[in-house]
Parts: C-alpha cells; sequence; structure tokens
C-alpha cells in the first residue's frame, strides 16, 4: 500500500483506495455499486438526489461527496439506507410526472431502473401531479421538464464538458425547474444535439428528436440485467480469477 | 348486483363487455318501452392530452386507449405517423411485421370475445339462469372449448410479443417501419401451433355457423334492423384489415360509396352530438343523420367486401351468404361473421410465417419530407378505427380526432337495444334479471369497447334503468 492510499470497509470488505477519491468512486473500483442519480462519471459531484447515501462512521453522507477516510467504517447495503433510498426514489417519482408506459427512455431510464432494482412497483407516496412544461422548440433536441428529476448533470456537462452553460436551475423547493440561456427557449441557446449535456440526462427529460422507440422492449440496456449490474460483475471476475 | 325501486329498474354494469355502460328503458303508461339509450358513462379525454406530445410518441401513447386492442390504436397511429414523416409506403420488412401484429391481435381478440365472453350466452340460452351465464361455468361443462379459447388467445398474444416486444403495450411499430424483426426461432415457436390453431378456427365456424343455423328463427329477429354496412376494403374489393379505402353498403348491397381514401372522411362523415352520452354518433352526409347511420365490425366486413383472399374463410364466407343472404342483417350474425376472420386471420399469420421478409434487415424507410397532417384508418376487431393528427413545426400534435369501432356502431347498439326492449320486455308486468340479459346479449354481438368508444378508463359494468312515462323509475339492475 503506497502513502497515497487508505484503507476502509465498506458492508464489512476490507477495500484499499486513492486518499483523493470519494467514497462512491472507491466502492466502484471495488466492485461495489453505491445507487446513485445525480453522480456521473467525470463531472464533479452534486450532491443533488441523496439516493447515495450512506453512513460513513456512522454519520449520514452522500457517497458521492464524502472523501475517503484511513480506518472508515461504511455502511451501503442495509435495510436502513435501502428504505432511506426507497423513499427518496418514491418522492422523486411522485414530484414529476413520470408516465413509464409511453415515455421513449422507458428500459434506459436510469430512475426507472433504480425503482426497480429497488422492488418499488407503485410509489407509495399521494402523486402532485404538478404542471411542467415541454420546450420543443430546438430543431434536434427536446425538454420535457415532466420528467426532470433535477440532478443536475446536463447543468454540469453544459459548463464543465461542452463550456457552454446552456443550462440552469430557477425557483426553489417544489417549483424548481430546469431553465435555459435563452428568453426564446432552447431554440435561442447554442446547445448542439451532440453536446454531452444531452445525452447526460439519466431520464426521458432531455431527449434526442425522432428517436422514439427504435430499441425494442427486450433489448433496451435495463431489460437484461438491473441498475448497477455492469460495477458488481467487476467484483464477480476478480472472484473469479 | 341489481335493485329495484317502484318505478325504476337499472341493470348495472353490463357485464361480459370491454368498459362501462348502462341501459336506460324509458316506459309509457302501459309499461311498453318507449325509448331505450345505451349510455357510455366513461370519459378520459385522450384527443386532449396527447396535444403537445411528440408525434413519434403517438403509436405507443394512444395504444393506452385499451388493453384488449391496443395493436389497433398502435398501428392505426403508427399508419398516420408514416404520413406525417413523408412516406406513403414503407419497407416490406416493416408492413409484414406489423401486419403479422395485427392478425396477431384479430385472432387473439376474436377467440376472447367468442370463448369467453359470448360463450355463456350460446351455450346456456339468453334467460338462463345468472350462475350458469359465467365463464366459470362454461370451464367447468365445457372445458376443452374454454381451454380452446385460452390456448388461441395466447397464441395470438406471443405474436403479438414476438412483433411488439411485449404481449400488451409494446413498441413495435416506428415512424416508418418496425423496430424489430422476426427471428428464426421466434417464428418456428409460432408455426408449431399454427397447424392446431388452423383446426381450432375452422371448428370455431362450425361451432358458430351451426348455433346460428340451428337458432335462424329466433336471432334473424333478434335486436335486428336493417342497416348501411361500412369498411376499409381492398383495391379490388377484398377483405383488407390492415389498410385499405372506405366502402359502405346499403341494406340492400347497394354501394354507397367506394374507394374513398381515409383523407376524406370528412366528407362523407359527420358526427352527432346527443347530451345523454359521452359518445359520438357518426352518419354519412350523403344519406344524413337519420338514415345515414351504419354498423362496422365483422358482419360488416363480410357484407361489404368482395371477396376475402384465403381460401378457407372465402369458402366460410360464401357459406355465410348463402345461407343468410348478400347483406346479412341479424346482429347476432356478428358472432359466426367474426369466427370467419378468425379464421381468416389464422390463414393469414401462415402465409406471413412463410414469408423471408419478416427476417429482413431492412425495418424502417428513409423518412421523407414532413407533413403536418395525417389522417390513417384500419380495421381493429370490432370495426373501423381511424386516427386523425395534425402537428406543429415542433413536431408537437396539435389536434387529434380518433372515431373508434365502437363509435361508429353507437346508433346501431341503441337501435339494438330498443328492439330487443320492445320484443322481450315490453309491456310485461315484471322484467326479471334474466330477460334483461337479452339486452345485454344485442349488445355483446357488437364486441363493444367501451373505454375505447370514449377513449375511457375503467371496468365495463351496465347498468338498465327502467324509467316510467313520469320519469321514475320502474326498476334498476346493477351488476
Amino acid at each position: 500500500m503506497s502513502s497515497h492510499e487508505v484503507t476502509l470497509f465498506i458492508d464489512g470488505k476490507e477495500i484499499q483506495a486513492n486518499k483523493d477519491v470519494t467514497v462512491l468512486e472507491a466502492a466502484e473500483e471495488n466492485g461495489i455499486y453505491i445507487p446513485r442519480l445525480c453522480w456521473l462519471k467525470g463531472l464533479s459531484p452534486f450532491g443533488a438526489c441523496r439516493v447515495c447515501l450512506v453512513r460513513a462512521n456512522g454519520r449520514p453522507q452522500p457517497a458521492c461527496t464524502q472523501r475517503v477516510m484511513d480506518g472508515m467504517v461504511v455502511d451501503n447495503d442495509t435495510e436502513e439506507l435501502r428504505g432511506i433510498r426507497r423513499n427518496i426514489i418514491d418522492m422523486i417519482f411522485v414530484e414529476g410526472n413520470h408516465f413509464c408506459m409511453f415515455c421513449e427512455k422507458s428500459g434506459n431510464c436510469e430512475l426507472q431502473a433504480m425503482a426497480y432494482r429497488h422492488g418499488i412497483t407503485a410509489p407509495k407516496y399521494p402523486f402532485l401531479f404538478p404542471q411542467k412544461a415541454v420546450d420543443a422548440s430546438h430543431p434536434d433536441v427536446l425538454i420535457d421538464r415532466n420528467r426532470c428529476i433535477l440532478c443536475s448533470r446536463c447543468v454540469r456537462a453544459s459548463k464543465e464538458q461542452d463550456g457552454k452553460g446552456v443550462f440552469g436551475f430557477t425557483g426553489r423547493s417544489i417549483d424548481k425547474r430546469l431553465a435555459v440561456s435563452s428568453g426564446e427557449g432552447l431554440a435561442g441557446t447554442t446547445l448542439d444535439v451532440d453536446d454531452e449535456a444531452v445525452s447526460a440526462c439519466p431520464v426521458g427529460c432531455l431527449m434526442k428528436k425522432r428517436v422514439g422507440y427504435a430499441i425494442p422492449v427486450g433489448e433496451r440496456r435495463y431489460d437484461q440485467e438491473p441498475i448497477g449490474s455492469d460495477i458488481e460483475s467487476v467484483a464477480a471476475n476478480k472472484g473469479g480469477e | 348486483m341489481s335493485t329495484t325501486t317502484e318505478k325504476k329498474i337499472t341493470i348495472e354494469p353490463v357485464s361480459r363487455v370491454e368498459g362501462h355502460g348502462k341501459v336506460t328503458l324509458i316506459l309509457d303508461e302501459e309499461r311498453k318501452v318507449d325509448e331505450a339509450r345505451f349510455h357510455i358513462v366513461e370519459f378520459r379525454g385522450f384527443e386532449r392530452f396527447v396535444q403537445g406530445r411528440l408525434f413519434w410518441e403517438l403509436p405507443v401513447l394512444v395504444q393506452r386507449l385499451c388493453g384488449i386492442c391496443p395493436v389497433s390504436h398502435h398501428l392505426c397511429a403508427s399508419k398516420a405517423v408514416d404520413k406525417i414523416v413523408g412516406l406513403d409506403q414503407i419497407t416490406p420488412t416493416g408492413e409484414k411485421m406489423r401486419c403479422l401484429m395485427h392478425y396477431g391481435q384479430m385472432f387473439q381478440s376474436h377467440a376472447l370475445h367468442f370463448f369467453h365472453l359470448s360463450s355463456p350466452d350460446l351455450l346456456y340460452g339468453f334467460e338462463a339462469p345468472r350462475e350458469q351465464r359465467t365463464i366459470t361455468h362454461v370451464i367447468e361443462a365445457h372445458p376443452e372449448l374454454a381451454v380452446q379459447g385460452v390456448a388461441m388467445r395466447r397464441w395470438g398474444q406471443e405474436i403479438i410479443k414476438a412483433t411488439a416486444g411485449k404481449k400488451v403495450h409494446g413498441t413495435g411499430a416506428v415512424p416508418g417501419g418496425i423496430n424489430k424483426s422476426l427471428s428464426l426461432s421466434e417464428r418456428d415457436a409460432l408455426k408449431c401451433e399454427l397447424d392446431k390453431m388452423l383446426e381450432w378456427a375452422e371448428a370455431a365456424v362450425r361451432l358458430a355457423r351451426q348455433y346460428t343455423l340451428d337458432h335462424l328463427e329466433e336471432l334473424a329477429e333478434f335486436g335486428t334492423m336493417k342497416s348501411n354496412h361500412l369498411s376499409i376494403v381492398g383495391d379490388d374489393g377484398r377483405m383488407e384489415l390492415y389498410d385499405g379505402k372506405y366502402r359502405a353498403i346499403d341494406p340492400n348491397g347497394r354501394v354507397l360509396i367506394d374507394g374513398v381514401p381515409p383523407e376524406d372522411y370528412l366528407k362523407i362523415f359527420r358526427e352527432e352530438v346527443r347530451p345523454w352520452s359521452y359518445m359520438k354518433f357518426p352518419f354519412l352526409i350523403d344519406a344524413g343523420p337519420e338514415d345515414g347511420w351504419f354498423r362496422v365490425g365483422p358482419l360488416s366486413r363480410l357484407n361489404t367486401c368482395t371477396y376475402i383472399d384465403t381460401p378457407r374463410a372465402e369458402n366460410a364466407r360464401v357459406d355465410f351468404h348463402e345461407k343468410l343472404g348478400e347483406v346479412a342483417q341479424a346482429t347476432m350474425a356478428y358472432h359466426w361473421a367474426r369466427m370467419i376472420e378468425l379464421l381468416h386471420a389464422a390463414e393469414k399469420i401462415r402465409e406471413l410465417l412463410d414469408d423471408p421478409d419478416l427476417q429482413g434487415e431492412d425495418r424502417v424507410a428513409a423518412w421523407g419530407t414532413r407533413r403536418e397532417e395525417a389522417v390513417a384508418v384500419i380495421e381493429a376487431p370490432r370495426g373501423t378505427l381511424l386516427h386523425h393528427y395534425k402537428v406543429n413545426e415542433n413536431d408537437q400534435v396539435v389536434m387529434a380526432n380518433l372515431i373508434v369501432s365502437t363509435t361508429n356502431n353507437n346508433e346501431a347498439m341503441n337501435r339494438t337495444v330498443q328492439r330487443i326492449a320492445e320484443s322481450h320486455l315490453s309491456g310485461k308486468p315484471e322484467i326479471t334479471e334474466p330477460m334483461l340479459n337479452n339486452i345485454e346479449v344485442g349488445i355483446r354481438a357488437y364486441d363493444p369497447c367501451l373505454s375505447c368508444a370514449t377513449h375511457a378508463l375503467g371496468q365495463m359494468p351496465l347498468e338498465v334503468t327502467i324509467v316510467d312515462h313520469q320519469g321514475e323509475i320502474v326498476d334498476r339492475k346493477l351488476r
């Protein structure tokens, strides 16, 4: 172990990690999946969705922003944390208008996949049915705010990777909405269909137009295996070596 | 459930039909039926809430109207969207996969209706005790029929899954084609059961035929009236369920309209609104609202088409008309006609499963020049279905008009209810629950989908209310 590495324990498993990484990154490198929605590799962590909540040395912390520490004891896959995550996912569903039955992101949607992974078949909280606007003004990209989970992945990708700053937020709390940098809607911005911001969306909010349901049911990303399986298979493969 | 007050009868719900309906019978001073109304009491509003959505979502969105025949809406919307993206022709693989989906849907829906929804009436009689008129009783007394019904429906659903990705509410048809081909393993699995399905379909035709001929005297007048008939047909007048042009005939078989493309539907139809129903009343403009009403569905398709392009169903069609006349009008003949279509669907499926185009990779045609408006028509299991959309420059739907099969049959179903009420209930001192089933039998013959007709949601209960001349409820039957 080098001086740059620390030792920590996730659900009792001892792992080594670079001291500059977060708990989420350290877990992923060791084949442990910590559920997440607002975190995306290559973007600065934001800590918005709280789906990655873990107990680090007993304190509730988002794994995407919590740095590793030598000797840290992390609880991840516990009934308490799974319950908290289920509640968070439930609330995300009822705060938007997520109609999976006709959403073209269905089967490729991280929120939907997260719900399935956590055994959620229907929300337990009452639907709020908020009024949210669709912006179809851009020739190649659609914003459907009904499906926005305010994860800010597009906001950060546009700023950090595309160098544009097309997206931001307006309003607070239940009135918070995804905004764009032009009063004329998305068509008035510099967004290009190939921008990283477009592909950063985990749900069906920011979508390339005219793609629709090109991938048949059964062949979509999460039709075959649950979200997180790609990370967990790393551990399985390592175990087999 | 059934409730009776001093002066009103209500039956609720109308059972073994899709959706929620209610019948009101208005009596005169001598307890004779003065007026009978078949109300659809659901409201859903699809035409409004698709506004603002993106046009490529339509095939997947509007099929949620219905869980029985979503494929019909899925394909009709897809055909309209093809036109929106500038296509009048899609690839052979796209077209044939969609047709396979459509015939699979026709097969399963017709099997469901005959074997499970209508069989209790046909096996036990219209006024059989209520506890006998159930599918569970059919399962006990005629397990072979019940099992056939289940197996035929399953096979049809497997075809839908192989073409649409799911048995209910799939995503197969996309603008310009289809998103999957039929794999050889999928094809072979379906072909394994093909001979059995053809055999059972022929047996079902024989059963429906025999039932109709055995009871012809009674059925010829039961809920029957001379009507116009409408459907789409192929270019040469053949029965065509996936794509064609309008043809309508009058009660004597005279052609009223022919070769009318879907786009011209507003030139030939109007829809009348009546305050007591959420369902509209379509009629042919030239004939007017009084005489221009028509019927759609299996009986009408048998009447309007010149021939059927599959041999076994064509033989059955010829026999059907020999026995019932060139324009069969008996409402209960819908059942026989429906089984002939079931056989036709099985024959079409056999043709398609042997077609190598289903394994083609050229699934989606390149889009052409965008259009702002499109109309498409398809023959759903219950009859002619029309979708009309307008789309703005941002790809959003700004107008939708859906005229579904059951809406087309609205006037006919009301007249059938009126006829049966007059023939079976009028002037009777007491109206019993089994007597009221006659009304439901008449409605059921059309295999109505009341959810689709009002683009509505829910179960399919029927309520019958009988009101006297002073507006007081005589009886009410709820189920």
